[in-house]
């Protein structure tokens, strides 16, 4: 089991960590965030791995822990 | 029981604000340089040199010491701050029409004295910060605001190919050049910028990765297209490769 | 340290003092007729254990400076004229960086390449400056091998005093001349640069020295504050000389070694019993425009003498209007010869029969 902090107000919505995420645990967001983005939120409903995948990807530092 | 995997690096301002364009790599790439000083230990020793360019808001994120350079000025600068401070570890982090257009003399000559300082150069084929005009190392046919037709060697010459000729230069100790198009090769990129600067913490030498970066707003792609195009053309053109290093040959 | 004269050639007396001042790093590319300063630097500096690096032109050589300069320690470059013109760039950057640092600046003959001839051309170079903005660049101008010295130890001390880079606008003359002077100790205190360095954020919040700044009304009150730091100069940095001005009616406005060849000719105009005096400002820039103001409002008319076509005039000018109706007249002369006294004295003549005996209608020679 992993889990990661997304701050979603930092996310630009470039969506690169839902295409590195193996496990599709990132998907878009319906509600825009304070930048004006539809940025990604967490599936509950996916299993996260903690691999941090998507923190290494992301190029705006939005997810900011990652932990297993 | 849960254990912490990554986190923001601490040489990345708390308060810090990414201006980039969504999906740039830059932001990788300044994270992976916050991550390496991280790594090093060095993050209260570091001082940083700012170039112009989307690269000139450095001090917006990087938690170390900063002076701005004037454009293409950054190796020069570096100089003097380094040879102020010997014992500091002194980066620069340029794109490439500030390395290798404007800055391409102070760079060879910074790195043929073999300065002990780490150079981060960001090569996205383009004039990003003034939106997307073509520059050194805009590839032939590649259209931007300045070749509409796009680049033709009769008018533009040929891209500059800057690691080809940094590993020629003698007081280089570790040049490479790397992509951040998947997480195997941004995990690649963060070990040969750590390389880089261990070229300067063991005085060997300059430290050099020059970065395919992408910019996916003048490109006018998206960023996953962008880093397609990385992985093709560009990659084509500029190999990407540890062109030399002296810091294994240490070891 | 050296307490006694020796025979000193310009040049080697500016290097000379830069080691006694404390320069820590020395940045600079070769051009007549200042190249003797990097020589001498280049062998003695590493002797006391500081850093001379031969910089792979002048744009590297200012941007070096900025990068030393904003670790705090005392740095120096020098160089001449067409050269000087390359730096205006990184000088623009320095001063709103608010770095200290020192240039150097001995013309030659210009435009262009010109030749190594004397010449004052580059008064506008260093007080008007080819870098963009607002900004002012320090500027003090030697008239001997002895103020080569002394002004070079002011150099250092305001530049750290008031952050901010500073000239010594010299010309090739007082660069090849030689003449007894004394290195004395640097009498001014150390100015503590710990508060704004860059070292390395140990144990506080990283700092960032630039010229940019995004918010339009930080841009003003940095400019602001610059130029309330260039009134601060002005009145507490001030140098200058005044020879026979207590009493004259016709007053000569010269500096550098112009100057000293026109204090000759006054002492001439003196003994000839015409009433002439000299002010000659050191403190270029700012430029000292009250005391020049005070004069003009004291006398009949000001000659101003400048081995170019007119720079320094335009200050003077500005100073004059408004507060006196004198005439300002000027005899200058381009790059290649310098002037004798017998020439100064001359001009002095002849103005001063048109301005102040035609004035009063008499003829005292």
């Amino acid at each position: 089991m992993g889990r990661i902090v997304l701050n979603r107000d930092k996310c630009k919505a470039c969506y690169l960590c839902k295409d590195a995420c193996p496990n599709k645990v990132l998907e878009v967001d319906e509600k825009v965030n304070a930048l004006g983005y539809y940025p990604v939120k967490v599936n509950e409903d996916k299993k996260c791995v903690g691999c941090a995948m998507c923190a290494r990807v992301c190029p705006d530092i939005a997810i900011e822990k990652v932990y297993r | 029981m849960e254990q912490l995997v990554y986190k923001k690096p601490d040489s990345i301002k708390d308060d810090f604000k990414i201006s980039f364009c969504p999906g740039c790599d830059h932001g990788v790439a300044v994270r992976l340089v916050a991550e390496v000083l991280d790594e090093l230990g060095v993050r209260e020793d570091t001082i940083g040199v700012a170039s112009v360019g989307c690269s000139v808001f450095s001090y917006d994120f990087f938690n170390v010491d900063v002076v701005e350079a004037p454009h293409g000025r950054s190796l020069a600068v570096a100089t003097g701050v380094k040879r102020s401070k010997p014992n500091k570890v002194v980066f620069t982090y340029q794109g490439d029409g500030d390395l290798a257009s404007i800055g391409i003399g102070e760079t060879i000559h910074a790195m043929t004295r073999g300065e002990k300082v780490t150079t981060i150069c960001i090569n996205n084929t383009t004039y990003g910060m003034t939106g997307g005009q073509g520059g050194p190392t805009t590839l032939l046919g590649q259209v931007t605001t300045t070749t509409p037709q796009g680049r033709k060697v009769e008018v533009s010459g040929y891209p500059l190919k800057v690691s080809e000729i940094l590993k020629e230069v003698d007081g280089t100790a570790f040049v490479a050049r790397v992509t951040l198009d998947s997480p195997q090769a941004i995990m690649n990129a963060k070990k040969c910028i750590k390389k880089a600067f261990e070229a300067q913490l063991k005085g060997l030498g300059t430290g050099f990765v020059e970065i395919l970066a992408t910019c996916p707003t003048n490109w006018k792609m998206t960023p996953q297209e962008a880093h397609a195009r990385v992985r093709g053309e560009m990659s084509e053109v500029f190999k990407p490769g540890i062109y030399k290093d002296r810091v294994s040959e240490a070891k | 340290m050296k307490k006694e004269k020796e025979l000193l050639k310009g040049n080697y007396a500016i290097a000379q003092a830069a080691i006694e001042a404390g320069c820590q790093t020395y940045f600079g590319y070769p051009i007549t007729p200042q190249s003797e300063i990097g020589e001498y630097l280049s062998e003695h500096m590493p002797e006391h254990g500081r850093t001379f690096v031969a910089a792979e032109s002048e744009v590297a050589a200012i941007n070096m400076l900025l990068g030393a300069g904003s670790t705090g320690l005392k740095t120096m470059t020098s160089s001449s004229s067409c050269a000087v013109a390359l730096m205006q760039e990184g000088l623009s950057f320095i001063a709103g960086d608010e770095i200290p640092c020192v240039l150097v600046s001995v013309m030659r003959g210009g435009p262009g390449l010109g030749y190594i001839y004397p010449s004052q051309g580059d008064y506008y170079q260093a007080t008007k400056g080819g870098g963009n903005g607002d900004y002012k660049l320090v500027t003090y101008a030697p008239d001997s091998v002895q103020e080569c010295i002394d002004l070079t130890y002011k150099c250092f001390y305001v530049s750290q005093k008031y952050r901010t880079p500073v000239c010594l606008l010299a010309d090739g003359m007082l660069g090849q001349m030689m003449e007894p002077a004394v290195v004395g100790e640097y009498p001014y205190p150390e100015v503590d640069q710990s508060s704004w360095a860059l070292d390395g954020a140990k144990g506080r919040e990283p700092r960032f020295i630039a010229s940019i700044e995004r918010e339009q009304e930080g841009l003003r009150k940095r400019v602001v504050k610059m130029f309330e730091k260039y009134n601060q100069i002005l009145e507490n940095e001030n140098v200058f000389e005044k020879y026979e001005v207590e009493g004259a009616k016709l007053v000569i406005t010269a500096f550098g070694s112009i100057a000293r060849i026109a204090k000759a000719a006054v002492k001439k105009a003196r003994k000839n019993g015409l009433k002439v005096g000299l002010f000659r400002p050191i403190l270029l820039n700012p430029f000292p425009e009250k005391i020049v103001s005070s004069i003009a409002q004291k006398v009949d008319g000001i000659l101003d003498i400048e081995l170019n076509c007119g720079q320094m005039l335009q200050d003077v000018k500005a100073s004059v209007a408004g507060v006196a109706s004198i005439p300002v007249e000027f005899f200058g002369r381009p790059a290649g010869m310098m002037m004798t006294v017998e020439e100064i004295y001359e001009q002095i003549e002849k103005t001063y029969k048109k301005i102040v005996e035609n004035k009063y209608g008499t003829a005292c020679i």
